[in-house]
């Protein structure tokens, strides 16, 4: 329950940080990253997260079953509209890893994609 | 005709082309689709018809008519044409995909050959998962056919949102290849790549491994796809993948680009990057695949 509850309040935090127009988020340890996803973006684009530490992204779509692929951790999911769709993971290495929405959405689908960033703590 | 009879042939056409061999072992024997005999085919690919970024392609209107016409005016011509996929750039709006897939048809249909194929892109199919594309092109979202000895097999990895073949699709697959003997050479005809080319820019086909797994029995497979917009080779074990040019943009391979990328024009270089595919089929021994320009400036 405790660890629920500071779930929601970072997630709170997060999702205040991936307002439209700020285009990069850093996670806190153990923290909760929320993602607005919309045709044709992601927001944030940029996720800046830390090495072994372990996060949740927590997706919200607002239109449209879109998909988030990250390759290089083997991730993937649908994200549907109405609900949030968490993924968690724990990074190893410090690097650039891109993502792409991989179900087809529209005009915009080839240029929606972002970019995890993974830091030395 | 051997390689240096259709580089001559090419070059008498006034065409021109980079040409390179494919590593197909050849086939000495046949299965259901009859005797296997010698005969070539034309490949154009993703036409984006209704595409109107003129930085990246400024005769984004005339590209594909040329092209037409450089087929038109080959001496020999070809068995038939197929166009694998992205015959339209895709839009939102299902009264303007019907009219850019009408425009197509109606432009295509001035290519003078004896056969055309056609199949679906993501970018005509997807969004509706087939049903504007079905209604001007028929049921031709997967379909075989058999010439001169050849099973050919079209895959639909784009009439779904996701970048799947499906289980039913994989069934289907399956009973097809049942009917088939080992030996019996088999070209598959897709939009996407089968193989994990590179997911990160949605270059996939999330389920294709088990369409490969199915065909590896057989011992003469090859794959023509596009999707990607330019010349790419690819081996799974023995069988060859092999995607073409696109007939509207470029697209960067990857480690050239940090992110998808259309080539912008290059106006010292009109049509760079741009073109279709001859494919020469041989009974016996690889084919020849050469990849021919758009147009000219």
């Amino acid at each position: 329950m405790l660890r629920r509850r500071f779930l929601g309040l970072v997630c709170d935090v997060a999702a205040a940080m991936a307002a439209p127009g700020l285009m990069a988020a850093v996670a806190r340890p153990d923290s909760v990253i929320a993602v607005t996803v919309r045709k044709f973006e992601f927001v944030p684009h940029e996720i800046n997260v830390i090495r072994g530490r372990e996060v949740t992204l927590a997706f919200t779509s607002t239109d449209f079953v879109h998909g988030f692929n990250l390759p290089d951790f083997a991730i993937r999911a649908d994200l549907v509209p109405g609900r949030t769709t968490e993924v968690t993971l724990r990074p190893t290495k410090p690097g650039r890893y891109l993502f792409t929405c991989d179900n087809f959405c529209g005009e915009g689908h080839d240029h929606m994609a972002g970019v995890l960033v993974v830091n030395e703590a | 005709m051997n390689e240096l009879d259709r580089r001559e042939f090419l070059k008498l056409a006034g065409v021109g082309g980079v040409v390179f061999a494919s590593g197909l072992a050849g086939c000495a024997s046949y299965g259901t689709a009859g005797a296997p005999r010698d005969f070539h085919f034309l490949q154009l690919s993703d036409i984006h018809w209704g595409y109107d970024n003129a930085s990246v392609n400024p005769d984004f209107k005339g590209t594909l008519p040329k092209a037409i016409a450089a087929v038109n005016s080959l001496s020999q011509k070809p068995d038939f044409v197929v166009f694998t996929g992205d015959l339209t750039q895709t839009t939102d709006d299902a009264k303007l995909r019907r009219a850019r897939l009408k425009e197509f048809r109606d432009i295509a249909a001035g290519l003078s050959v004896p056969k055309i194929y056609y199949f679906a892109g993501e970018h005509d199919a997807a969004l509706d998962r087939g049903e504007a594309y079905q209604e001007f092109f028929g049921e031709t979202l997967r379909y075989t056919f058999d010439h001169k000895g050849v099973h050919f097999i079209v895959l639909d990895n784009t009439s779904d949102p996701a970048p799947i073949l499906g289980a039913q699709q994989i069934a289907w697959l399956k009973a097809d290849l049942e009917k088939l003997r080992p030996d019996q050479p088999i070209v598959v005809l897709t939009h996407r790549p089968l193989f994990a080319l590179y997911p990160q820019w949605d270059w996939s086909t999330r389920d294709g491994q088990e369409a490969i797994d199915a065909l590896m029995p057989f011992k003469n497979v090859t794959v023509f796809y596009g999707h990607i917009h330019h010349e790419h080779r690819h081996a799974t074990a023995h069988i060859e993948h092999y995607a073409s040019r696109s007939l509207m943009f470029p697209l960067a391979p990857v480690g050239t680009a940090d992110k998808k990328t259309q080539v912008p024009w290059n106006a010292a270089a009109p049509y760079k990057g741009l073109g279709y595919r001859d494919i020469d089929w041989r009974a016996s021994a690889a084919p020849g695949i050469t990849d021919l320009p758009a147009g000219k400036a």
